[in-house]
């Protein structure tokens, strides 16, 4: 593994592109940005076509002999698929306003970064495939030959976008740069490219239904360990079932929330508040199959995306549920929100959401039949169910980060800022342009959040985390809060690489801590064992 | 030095197109081919041409609905949502596509980043930057108020809007005393802006190193013609004068599927009209094709209403997953164990196998 540059090293970054043209620039690829390949292992398990022995670094990457026919054909079939694919290789006129937006382009200063750039890897093997122009003039209309350092530098920067779709905000014409790499990414799939921490999750999840392969006797304990650790904070046990038949509502999370902290916080928090919520009604179970909200699958391919969001639809029919209920988790509601009625729907053996608690109707989920948590909780906050104590999270000076997937492919803007606002006293916001649509990325999404392309995250993380430094250095800011799980996983590397005194939470963590149940012993303690405001000595 | 041979190759194209009606007109007095075969040639590949690349685009399906969501999500009645940048609906939509065409409304939304690393730390900063919006706003009305001033040409009699737009467009400079002695008539406003902003991008385009760096022969190439346009027009309005009644008689002509090509047309109008008939002829081949790609524009052009109204994927296919019962197969030791309920208990597995 390479090393990572030091924090002063690495913000030396330069913004302007050379002279040398692009096309004539051969792709080098830079160890501690680019991940692993995939073990064909995991790719087998998912029949994936063309398994082979790869590694990125070497000359020969043993492609098959026909790859040419299986990008061309795969090409072809998604611009007949897809009009987002076709579109955006037809209309996109260079003006460059992406080009400054892309989070990998202002932490590498790689032109390729460019969102525009990106895109044009694609458009010019297009032009030379399916455009008259291209065919006719060559380089001179920007067209150029699929080969095999083409393919490379393909990959190369496939591998470098995290889906957050931040540049199609900006786009006049709406082009986004995740549909291309979506359909990259695929065409990369089926020539047996993909990347060893997007194929493991995506095996593990089919095969087990968690992205790291948790049997399921593991998931329960692991969730009575929490169960154990709450019943020393609070002197009340918790209760969660799992896999039963008959309940109201199914309860799906990604599956970090299960094992990795902070998100195992997260998971705390969830159990509380269904815990709190039982004598009022609640009726709410665990899967161990649809274990993962989470889906890798989804940076794979759409299909592989609907084979693993199936198991939702199908476990909400198996056990009767009426409706389902969502964990914290940003890619997960891209694909909820987005995909999941039209891949596995319509689900016509469940009913319209509504909250047993409140009767509110959750009339924008009436078709998916899926809520996000962060919308239950802030409207049993606004009908006054929950009893909270906000300063119990005094100590927490809060900043918060909207997850790209739910900001800018649901709109999901106001209701975390609601539950934030009622559990927690101090919350400052991060600048106009890093927050709500325009919010900056992680830099881990889209399966990289691996530990061989450090240098990469660090990069793509450094807008975030620059407006970190911002409201911590302003506001004494100590905490982020954010609603995705690769968010959990990933910020915690990125804060202590470039604000160390910052730390993260899911909301639900905060708003269990400021729970008060009725009988529960006197806290001293928040979820992390930490010390409540003004218990500092008990 | 790449971008120089982009610049120079959509140069000498443009040069070429300057050269044909030059040489065709003076040395051979091509006038039939050039004032009646080519504009009709022209605009025939320019319909054809935009309906082929439309159909091409909408026989392609939208599988998914994938809006870019710019604002706050219909949620509960006591949450504000933002109608246009989040639409809901159809109504939404309209204004989302209105805003977007008319207004350029994501361009709008443009800052440029403002990257400053210094001992005392490293500055991620946005500034303002709606220089492109401007330019990309004065070039887009400037040409669509030229274009209907061109109507005075086109028809006969003159449509009304032409004088009021005439009157609009003419009104900063009316009554100012001409620069150039004497005969030129009131100046138009748009002309000015239309070649002030594509000069602008032109220059942006070669400037700002990031544009320069993506910048193909294709970008270059539309601003000459524009820009090639924009001066023969005005050469010809302020200073080299054509006979502007046999131009009408021409277009008119042309317009009414009964073309004749009068005498005493100068060469210049010749230029400007062949300039006019690569430019349509080159858009359905070409990026100019964005000004019909944005009604399609997925991103764009949907509402997040996914939840609420099922979206229909017409080519989804059933794929191969992982069920409950393979997985309870494999588990169901565990899952006992664990007391996690299970469809079948171990006996009737062996019972039904």
């Amino acid at each position: 593994m390479a090393d990572t540059p030091k924090p002063e090293e690495l913000t030396k970054i330069d913004h302007t592109a050379p002279l040398k043209g692009w096309m004539d620039t051969p792709v080098e690829l830079k160890p501690g940005i680019y991940c692993h390949a995939a073990s064909p292992k995991d790719l087998e398990a998912v029949d994936t076509p063309n398994v082979h022995e790869w590694r990125p670094g070497d000359e020969d990457w043993n492609l098959p002999d026909n790859w040419k026919n299986v990008v061309e054909d795969g090409f072809k079939l998604r611009l007949d698929r897809f009009r987002s694919f076709k579109l955006f290789m037809d209309i996109c006129v260079r003006c460059g306003a992406c080009a400054d937006k892309c989070h990998f382009f202002i932490g590498s200063g790689d032109p390729k970064n460019m969102p525009v750039l990106r895109a044009e890897l694609f458009r010019s093997v297009y032009r030379k495939k399916f455009t008259t122009g291209g065919k006719l003039f060559g380089r001179l209309a920007g067209a150029r030959d699929l080969t095999e350092d083409v393919l490379k530098e393909w990959w190369y920067y496939l591998y470098q976008c995290t889906e957050c779709r931040r540049c199609s905000l900006f786009c006049p014409y709406g082009i986004d740069t995740a549909e291309i790499t979506i359909m990259g990414r695929e065409l990369t799939n089926d020539l047996g490219l993909n990347i060893g921490w997007v194929a493991g999750p995506v095996a593990n999840c089919y095969l087990k239904s968690n992205h790291i392969g948790l049997l399921p006797n593991v998931i329960k304990d692991n969730i009575e360990f929490f169960v154990d650790d709450i019943e020393d904070i609070t002197g009340i046990r918790m209760d969660p079932d799992f896999n039963r038949k008959g309940a109201e509502i199914l309860f799906v999370t990604p599956s970090g929330d299960y094992f990795a902290d902070p998100g195992t916080y997260t998971c705390m928090g969830y159990l509380m508040l269904f815990h709190y919520l039982k004598a009022q009604g609640l009726d709410i179970t665990w899967s161990t199959y649809a274990a993962e909200g989470g889906n890798f699958g989804f940076f794979t391919s759409h299909e592989m995306a609907k084979r693993l969001n199936a198991k939702i639809y199908a476990e909400a029919k198996r056990l009767g549920v009426k409706w389902i209920l969502g964990g914290e988790c940003g890619h997960m509601w891209r694909v909820v929100h987005q995909y999941m009625d039209t891949f596995n729907g319509p689900a016509d053996f469940l009913e319209e959401p509504v909250s047993p608690i409140t009767g509110t109707k959750f009339e924008n989920a009436k078709s998916t039949k899926m809520v996000h948590i962060v919308e239950f909780t802030a409207d049993l906050i606004k009908n006054n169910k929950l009893k909270l104590d906000p300063s119990r999270n005094d100590n927490v000076i809060l900043t918060y980060h909207d997850s790209c997937n739910p900001a800018r492919g649901m709109g999901f803007l106001e209701e975390p800022r609601y539950v934030i606002k009622n559990v927690c006293n101090n919350f400052y916001e991060m600048p106009s342009n890093t927050i709500r649509e325009q919010t900056f990325c992680c830099g881990s999404g889209a399966g990289l959040n691996a530990g061989e392309n450090m240098e990469l995250r660090m990069r793509g993380g450094l807008p975030r985390a620059n407006a970190v430094r911002y409201v911590h250095e302003k506001y004494g800011v100590n905490m982020m809060a954010c609603i995705c799980a690769i968010d959990r996983a990933a910020f915690p590397t990125l804060m202590e690489y470039w604000v160390p005194e910052v730390d993260i939470t899911g909301i639900h963590e905060l708003v269990a801590n400021a729970l008060v149940f009725e009988g529960e012993k006197k806290r001293t303690t928040d979820l992390r064992g930490e010390p409540l405001p003004g218990m500092e000595d008990e | 030095m790449n971008f120089l041979v982009s610049i120079a190759v959509s140069f000498v194209a443009f040069i070429i197109v300057v050269l044909i009606p030059l040489i065709g007109i003076g040395a051979f007095g091509m006038y039939t081919f050039f004032g009646i075969v080519v504009p009709y040639a022209a605009m025939a590949t320019f319909f054809l041409g935009v309906i082929i690349r439309v159909i091409g685009w909408a026989r392609s399906p939208v599988p998914f609905r994938i809006p870019t969501t710019a604002g706050q999500e219909e949620s509960f009645p006591w949450i504000k949502t933002d109608p246009i940048d989040n639409p809901k609906d159809t109504k939404g939509v309209i204004m989302r596509m209105l805003l977007e065409v008319l207004c350029f409304r994501s361009l709008f939304r443009n800052v440029r980043l403002e990257y400053r690393d210094a001992d005392d730390g490293t500055r991620i900063t946005f500034e303002w930057e709606k220089w492109l919006w401007i330019a990309a706003i004065i070039f887009h009305y400037s040409f669509l108020v030229i274009f209907l001033r061109h109507f005075r040409f086109f028809t006969e009699p003159i449509p009304g809007f032409v004088h009021v737009l005439e009157k609009l467009d003419g009104f900063l400079q009316m009554g100012v005393v001409p620069v150039i002695g004497f005969g030129v008539p009131g100046v138009y406003i748009t002309d000015m802006l239309l070649v002030a902003a594509v000069t602008y991008l032109l220059v942006r385009r070669i400037y700002i190193s990031q544009v320069r760096y993506v910048s193909l022969s294709q970008d270059y190439f539309p601003l000459f013609l524009i820009l090639g346009l924009g001066i023969t027009g005005i050469l010809m309005r302020y200073f080299i004068r054509v006979d502007i009644t046999s131009v009408k008689e021409l277009v008119l002509g042309l317009f009414k599927f009964s073309p004749t090509v009068p005498d005493g047309i100068g060469v210049m109008f010749f230029i400007h009209l062949f300039i006019v008939c690569v430019l349509i002829s080159y858009i359905p081949f070409s990026k100019l094709m964005h000004m019909g790609g944005i009604f399609l524009s997925p991103t764009r052009n949907l509402a997040n209403n996914n939840r609420k109204v099922r979206h229909v994927n017409p080519w989804n296919y059933p794929v191969k997953v992982h069920t409950y019962e393979e997985y309870e197969d494999e588990f169901r030791d565990l899952l006992i164990e664990a007391g996690i309920p299970v469809e079948k208990q171990p006996d009737e597995k062996v019972e039904q196998s």
